[in-house]
């Protein structure tokens, strides 16, 4: 299943609600253009809702981290939420966990960028 | 089912430099996982690794070119599952490539897919071939007698 993606805002944040798959050819472009345009648009902080995605490659893995890395360097963060196990267990194994900053509730994550 | 019940025929694709191929390798990598009666973890490990394997001869071996292809065999021998990849492309020493762990590393946007796949697999060996390379992956599979 390729990647779908929902924008909402929640107090000045914007959530990216994420469903399917983040891997090279199916959700890696999406998620580029969805991040860049928000950066392009001068929004600065991103909560992505992993939720619902349950496989992401190391392209995928790459372009959360590239993510991360463009809205760090307009002074902007991107946090991820409620990972599936499968998502988690990877960012573990890869060492990103240590990088990104991930939280399990929406409204803690809200509060978190403030 | 036992988890290491023999298996005598081997699967061999041949299949264009697209990432169609990529979605076909992977999907038959989890046929054989799940066939030899693995785990949900396992046969997701088995699957990725392999389509990492394919994503790295499409992308980075044969470069999407349209008259190369790429050659993936699937085997269940008893003992393991064994997966080969082969490209027509560009070889590269894996003993050249960066740790994607390093901390000067982490914030890589590439450089993962050779790493999931030592991490997913037991056994990862490289054979040079004249063009391009071929991986091997291997799953041990244990004992039918201990799970039967």
């Amino acid at each position: 299943m390729a990647l779908t993606i929902a924008s909402r805002e929640v107090d000045g944040v914007v959530v990216l609600d994420l469903s399917g798959r983040i891997t090279l050819g199916e959700g890696s472009v999406q998620l580029r253009d969805a991040v860049r345009g928000l950066i392009s648009k001068g929004q600065k902080k991103i909560l992505l809702n992993m939720g619902d995605v349950n496989y992401v490659d190391s392209s995928g893995l790459g372009e959360l981290v590239s993510a991360y890395t463009s809205a760090k360097n307009q002074h902007g963060e991107v946090k991820l939420l409620s990972l599936t196990k499968k998502v988690h267990d990877l960012l573990q194994l890869t060492k990103l966990y240590t990088v990104f900053d991930i939280k399990d509730d929406e409204a803690s994550a809200i509060t978190s960028f403030k | 089912m036992p988890v290491s019940e023999a298996r005598a025929e081997r699967l061999t694709l041949t299949l264009k430099s697209t990432m169609e191929s990529v979605s076909k390798v992977e999907a038959a990598a989890e046929k054989l996982a799940r066939e030899a009666g693995l785990d949900e973890d396992e046969c997701f490990h088995v699957a990725m690794a392999a389509r990492e394997a394919a994503v790295n001869a499409v992308l980075h071996g044969n470069e999407y070119d349209p008259t190369k292809l790429i050659t993936a065999s699937f085997e269940n021998t008893g003992a393991a599952l064994v997966i080969t990849v082969a490209d027509q492309g560009k070889s590269f020493d894996p003993d050249s490539l960066p740790d994607p762990l390093a901390p000067e590393n982490l914030l890589r946007g590439a450089g993962r897919g050779i790493f999931l796949i030592r991490s997913y697999m037991d056994e990862l060996r490289f054979r040079q071939l004249n063009p391009g390379i071929e991986l091997t992956l291997v799953k041990r599979l244990p004992p039918a007698a201990e799970n039967s």
